[in-house]
């Protein structure tokens, strides 16, 4: 096997292998297809997204699979193609492929899906850095599309098995009318309902007309009084374009979670652990910002079409597909725990941190949450209720 | 006070001061120093910031520390606990190893993908070496030919040629390897890895993998299981594994290279040191702040002593000889 191997004979292998691979095993290049959506206008002026989202991560990752490539003699090249809003995706998406096999898309679910179903993409292997959908990882999976960001399932489950663990099992949610907002707070529902958790009452915050950055001292009380009692106040509101404002102005003095407050993702500023700490500071001296989780998502990509074509020795998409859903695939990434794909939907399966803005409060899967082949699989679509079938008759 | 004079008594009956066991606290930027004898912390010593590689000149008159985030090495008078003087050791250094030639320090640069050698006499760096990403774990060979950094991101055990400091192999390992050590007087290889979860042992000679180690815990998930240092007795036949969140320390049989026990320590056991009649082994446990004292002929935890915030590195030193 050629992780045991020493240099001379990785390149041995190397060059035994040359002439029957279809790709350059040395040479690989990945394409990063970023299709711009529209944001909505929300209240606050205070956290503009970054222009190079995502973006800046998979850099990251480039340049972390370069500086271990050389050592085997193999190169990384990054292609990066970026689509204003409103922009047809498709056509930069074909010329894209046929530069490479090797994809890492930021665009919406569909935009995602439409990429993964052109002819020229059949073969190629693509990773979702940023959509969040569940159908991506269920019925509507596709068997050339690995997900490297987390569900909203992935990242609802880790919030509740923080409250299930703390004993606080009488919630309220509060969920907004921006995009995503309603979908958050369906995975929140979900997974309070798979964590014996309940809701004792739900109200959507559609007050657009009123300000609520003056008037929270006044509206939020208010709006917050009905709730029926409860221990945490779960907030859907994605955009952050109200709960900011809300906390500390509620009726009864509750904690925040979901979207503001302690807040479940694939990264945090807050992470230190594990390494974490030399992670975050490679990024701030690439990027001068803090690593968001879309970058986490697009470094991971890169890092693992790294990983697997330095333990495979090969360049070509399908092999990297099968190693990375093998049962040798590892991924060094920061958490904890070795991160690998989910053999049933291409999901990467990882710990999901829970912070607030200002610390780390738990790392999930929590300690007592048991599962017969892999707790982080406590997180997420598990293999018995995934509706994903593209993915059958694969490895494992 | 009575408690006081009475350990002044003894200290004036028995024979001399104690062997040592050196421990540096990552998140407190101090040293504990353990009696190895009355297994209690007999001084603390102040430090660069967030101490953690440490190493004895061979005659214990110096000992050398990384304070990680001062970017420097720090030269310690262990008598007096005063800071002689810094070495440039480039940025970010975390581990490292002296050459025989009791010279030539070989400094891991965990933020800049560098090992750097240091020459502690001139204080001058001798050479900066290009290795992979996060280079973490640093040994010498017995004949001080060939040193070693192991870089967690990138994977690999890197081999540099002492004599001219370039690297003239480097070896895949599983992910995130930490620590490596020379064994078998110098013929072979030992690396840890972390996520891999895995000691690969290497042939000396030919960079050939003899042998992975593989680690089983009753009622602990694999993932728990995350080698980082290791210490070998000195008849070279026994091998002590800390395994991280697991907080189990493994005995593994060095010629079989099969796991005979596992012992229970504290949290997130990181490194260790024997004492210096080899006794007693001292674990550092990060997470619970304090160091485990293990029986090493019975292989059972005797007693945990509080150290700093986050103990990391260990290093003993024999009584010192009066003058």
């Amino acid at each position: 096997m050629i992780r045991t191997r020493s240099l001379a004979a990785a390149f041995a292998a190397l060059l035994a292998l040359a002439p029957s691979a279809r790709a350059d095993p040395l040479a690989l290049r990945v394409g990063w297809l970023e299709a711009r959506a529209a944001r909505p206008p929300v209240l606050s002026n205070l956290d503009p997204a970054p222009e190079d989202l995502g973006l800046a991560g998979a850099r990251l990752g480039l340049a972390d699979n370069a500086a271990s490539g050389r050592f085997l003699g193999q190169r990384f090249a990054l292609s990066e193609v970026v689509i204003p809003p409103g922009e047809d995706p498709l056509a930069p998406a074909r010329a894209l492929l046929s530069e490479t096999g090797l994809l890492v898309v930021s665009a919406p679910a569909a935009t995602l899906t439409a990429i993964a179903d052109l002819p020229e993409a059949e073969g190629a292997l693509i990773f979702n850095a940023a959509a969040p959908e569940a159908d991506l990882r269920g019925a509507g999976c596709r068997a050339n599309v690995l997900h490297v960001f987390p569900s909203l399932a992935m990242r609802a489950d880790a919030l509740m098995q923080f409250l299930a663990a703390r004993r606080w099992t009488e919630l309220a949610m509060i969920e907004g009318t921006h995009e995503g907002d309603a979908e958050w707070a369906g995975a929140l529902a979900a997974a309070a309902r798979k964590f014996g958790l309940r809701i004792r009452g739900r109200e959507v915050w559609d007050h657009a007309s009123a300000d609520i950055r003056r008037l929270a001292g006044q509206e939020a009380p208010l709006f917050t009084q009905n709730l029926p009692a409860h221990d945490v106040l779960l907030v859907a509101d994605e955009q952050g374009d109200f709960a900011r404002w809300m906390m500390f102005n509620t009726w009864e003095p509750r904690l925040f979670a979901g979207s503001e407050g302690l807040v479940p993702s694939a990264w945090t500023p807050q992470a230190e652990q594990w390494g974490a700490s030399q992670l975050q500071s490679r990024f701030r001296a690439l990027a001068g910002r803090d690593m968001r989780p879309e970058d986490y998502a697009a470094w991971a990509a890169l890092r693992a079409v790294g990983e697997a074509a330095t333990r495979a020795v090969s360049a070509e998409p399908g092999r990297l597909r099968a190693y990375m859903l093998g049962p040798e695939f590892e991924l060094a990434g920061f958490k904890g725990r070795p991160l690998s794909f989910r053999a049933w939907n291409g999901q990467l399966r990882q710990p999901i941190p829970l912070a607030h803005p200002r610390g780390l409060v738990a790392m999930a899967p929590l300690e007592g949450f048991l599962h017969q082949r892999n707790e982080m699989d406590t997180l997420g679509q598990d293999a018995p209720e995934s509706a994903c079938r593209a993915f059958e008759g694969g490895n494992g | 006070m009575i408690r006081a004079i009475t350990l002044a008594l003894l200290a004036g009956i028995a024979p001399a001061a104690a062997d040592e066991i050196w421990v540096t606290n990552e998140k407190d930027d101090t040293i504990s120093v353990i009696d190895t004898e009355t297994l209690e912390v007999t001084r603390t010593i102040p430090t660069g910031e967030r101490p953690r590689g440490i190493v004895f000149s061979h005659d214990f008159s110096r000992v050398y520390i990384c304070a990680s985030d001062s970017d420097a090495v720090q030269v310690m008078d262990p008598a007096s606990g005063e800071i002689l003087h810094n070495l440039p050791s480039g940025e970010d250094p975390e581990q490292f190893a002296l050459h025989p030639d009791d010279r030539r320090l070989y400094i891991a640069n965990e933020d800049d993908a560098i090992a750097t050698v240091v020459d502690v006499e001139t204080r001058r760096v001798i050479a900066q070496i290009d290795v992979g990403i996060e280079p973490e774990g640093m040994a010498v060979s017995p004949d001080g030919r060939i040193a070693i950094t192991t870089s967690e991101t990138t994977n690999m055990a890197h081999w540099i040629d002492t004599g001219t400091h370039v690297l003239f192999a480097n070896t895949l390992v599983d992910s995130r390897p930490r620590h490596a050590e020379f064994a078998r007087r110098g013929t072979e290889l030992w690396v840890s890895s972390e996520i891999g979860g895995t000691v690969t042992v290497f042939a000396v000679a030919d960079q050939a993998e003899l042998a992975k180690i593989r680690f089983d815990i009753k009622g602990v998930h694999d993932d728990r299981i995350q080698p980082v240092g290791f210490e070998f007795t000195p008849d070279g036949r026994t091998v002590f594994v800390a395994l991280g969140p697991s907080n189990h320390v493994a005995v593994v049989d060095a010629e079989t290279y099969e796991v005979v026990d596992y012992i229970l320590v504290g949290r997130r056991v990181w490194h260790m040191a024997f004492s210096p009649d080899h006794r007693r082994l001292f674990t550092t446990n990060g997470v619970s702040g304090d160091v485990t004292v293990i029986d090493v002929e019975s292989r059972e935890a005797i007693k945990s002593i509080k150290v700093g915030r986050f103990p990391w590195g260990a290093a003993a030193r024999p009584t010192p000889k009066e003058g």
